[in-house]
């Protein structure tokens, strides 16, 4: 809050009102279409429309094809935040013991955030092509026919892979910054009371990289269910057999593709609750970092 | 670094060039493919020493495109993408930045109530609210142009409320001593808040390019006339075809071009960059 202030009346109207407008007409109407439309059903011919209450999302959760998609993203969200947040940790801990080099090897490792979902899709799709690919033709040596278009594993591990190669680098810049900010004395006086790497890490590093490791769990959590449609979509299309069909490939499908409107509203008004609690968690922990 | 242990700092340096090799290793990849005639592809396994056709691949793809696969030269779809990025990235800034001098510099009713509109934002991302927006940009008349390609992604909640703490940190006293000169408040607002929050706007800039740059879903879904297509989303016209009739040197050569710019931008203003990304955590 500001002690001095302006007092004209109608300036911050004036310079609110391209942000205001553009969030009236893109945003909240559409999201009050889509709450609106998941109560509606067309039939078939797109003739008649009735109001239907809350089946719409009855049937969701009665359709095997959505529950299905609910396992995909849990299982493809774990395993996106898992791997990336693994691997930026132990680049950012070797990065940490680098005096000269740290800054020649941040640059190497953080770029790849600047590559688009979509484009690193297409980059490890090339790799595990079946037929030309590179790890394809290695894994044959060892006797294991590599076909994502085929192999339901194979399709979920090559979406993991893209998606988590592109999430490393930002991952890292926030682990790099946490470790920072961790006093330079605690870990000398555990040192000298004869504490090893592996002990200080687990007992004072790890520790107060908490908040941290909360924070990028949520960013990556919200990163995996909306930000990779673009690996999904240049890579398996949600398939073989639904395999990776995660929340927000499914409503595009049914959407656009399906044309099944009311059932693809009532996706989003979920697929929106799911963010409100995810942005809430949010908020709620950086303001809890700021007091502390 | 606590002490100094030898093996350790041997297994860090490993790490890391592993780790640098591993995430590079895709785009050389894609680099070597751009390099090489189609029918190198044909042999059964990816070549991994570059060819001699390079500049003949990128001369193929930045002015004719692929004429099999219907795809329009690279040039033009740079030039949109580029186009996109600009006005997505300094249009969030502008209206950002007069928003938060809004909330933060005046008092007015409802004041509240437009600081949580905004917020909202931060909670409807466009893939949730993707089918009813894109009917409302298509009753606009927006579809196939640049105004359809990035009004609908300018509102931003993150650019709003980092500027908003930027000007919070700025002393009153600045406030109380451009009004006893007489300075009204557009003027206070384009001689001393601007000029105080250049480096955020700066390293706010680099994030929001890239964003920009790399859009995807939506170009793709309202962009069906070629002389509007970006590169990203254009890139998946033609893998499609390639998987049919490969013509690996030339996709590869478009995904390089495709993610050379923000690349570069990231390799280049690293600092800014880090502050960026850091600073809107998101």
């Amino acid at each position: 809050m500001k002690r001095t202030i302006f007092g004209n009346q109608l300036l911050p109207w004036l310079l609110l009102a391209p942000q205001l407008l553009i969030t009236a007409v893109f945003f909240l109407w559409p999201a009050g279409q889509a709450i609106w439309q998941s109560f509606l059903r067309e039939d078939a011919f797109g003739l008649k429309t009735s109001f239907v209450g809350l089946l719409n999302y009855r049937a969701l959760f009665n359709d095997g094809d959505y529950v299905n998609a609910l396992g995909v993203t849990l299982v493809f969200s774990v395993a996106v935040a898992a791997l990336s947040m693994g691997l930026a940790l132990l680049f950012a801990l070797a990065v940490d013991r680098m005096l000269k080099t740290a800054n020649m090897y941040t640059t190497l490792l953080v770029w790849p955030y600047a590559v688009a979902p979509a484009i690193a899709g297409i980059l490890w799709w090339f790799i595990f092509n079946p037929t030309i690919g590179i790890l394809p033709y290695l894994l044959d040596f060892v006797g294991y026919d590599w076909n994502h278009s085929l192999q339901s594993g194979d399709a979920m591990v090559l979406v993991v892979i893209a998606a988590s190669w592109k999430q490393v680098s930002y991952n890292f810049l926030f682990f790099v910054a946490g470790l920072q900010s961790i006093p330079q004395s605690l870990r000398e006086a555990a040192a000298i009371d004869g504490a090893g790497p592996v002990k200080r890490f687990f007992t004072i590093t790890f520790p107060l990289l908490t908040p941290t490791t909360f924070f990028l769990l949520v960013v990556n959590v919200v990163y995996t269910m909306f930000d990779t449609f673009g690996v999904i979509d240049a890579t398996t299309q949600g398939g073989p057999a639904q395999s990776t069909n995660i929340l927000v490939y499914k409503v595009f499908k049914d959407g656009f593709l399906g044309l099944n409107l009311g059932s693809s509203a009532a996706q989003s008004v979920i697929l929106m609750g799911i963010v409100i609690v995810l942005t809430i968690i949010q908020f709620r922990y950086i303001e809890r970092r700021v007091q502390y | 670094m606590v002490e100094d242990r030898p093996f350790l700092n041997f297994l860090a340096h490993a790490v890391l060039i592993l780790g640098v090799v591993v995430v590079a290793f895709p785009v050389y990849l894609a680099l070597i493919a751009s390099t090489h005639t189609a029918q190198a592809f044909s042999s059964g396994v990816i070549p991994l020493l570059p060819g001699a056709e390079m500049a003949n691949n990128y001369m193929t793809m930045l002015g004719t495109g692929m004429s099999s696969s219907g795809a329009p030269p690279l040039g033009g779809m740079m030039l949109n993408s580029l186009i996109m990025a600009l006005i997505i990235s300094l249009g969030k800034i502008v209206i950002s930045i007069t928003s938060a001098f809004a909330i933060v510099y005046f008092r007015f009713p409802f004041r509240n109530l437009a600081f949580w509109a905004i917020f909202v934002t931060l909670m409807l991302p466009v893939e949730v609210r993707i089918v009813p927006t894109f009917k409302v940009v298509a009753d606009l008349g927006m579809l196939n142009s640049y105004a359809g390609l990035s009004v609908p992604l300018i509102a931003s909640a993150t650019a709003t409320f980092l500027f908003r703490q930027v000007f919070l940190t700025i002393p009153d006293e600045m406030l109380e001593a451009a009004r006893i000169d007489g300075a009204g408040p557009m003027k206070f607002f384009r001689d001393i808040l601007i000029p105080l929050s250049r480096t955020n706007i700066a390293a706010l800039f680099v994030i929001l390019f890239i964003y920009g740059w790399n859009q995807y879903l939506w170009p793709l879904l309202i962009t069906t006339d070629d002389r509007f297509y970006t590169v990203v989303a254009g890139i998946k016209r033609m893998a499609e075809v390639a998987d049919a009739v490969p013509q690996w040197n030339f996709v590869m050569a478009a995904v390089m071009l495709a993610m050379l710019p923000p690349v570069l931008v990231v390799i280049f203003m690293q600092r800014l960059f880090v502050k960026g990304l850091t600073e809107t955590e998101k």
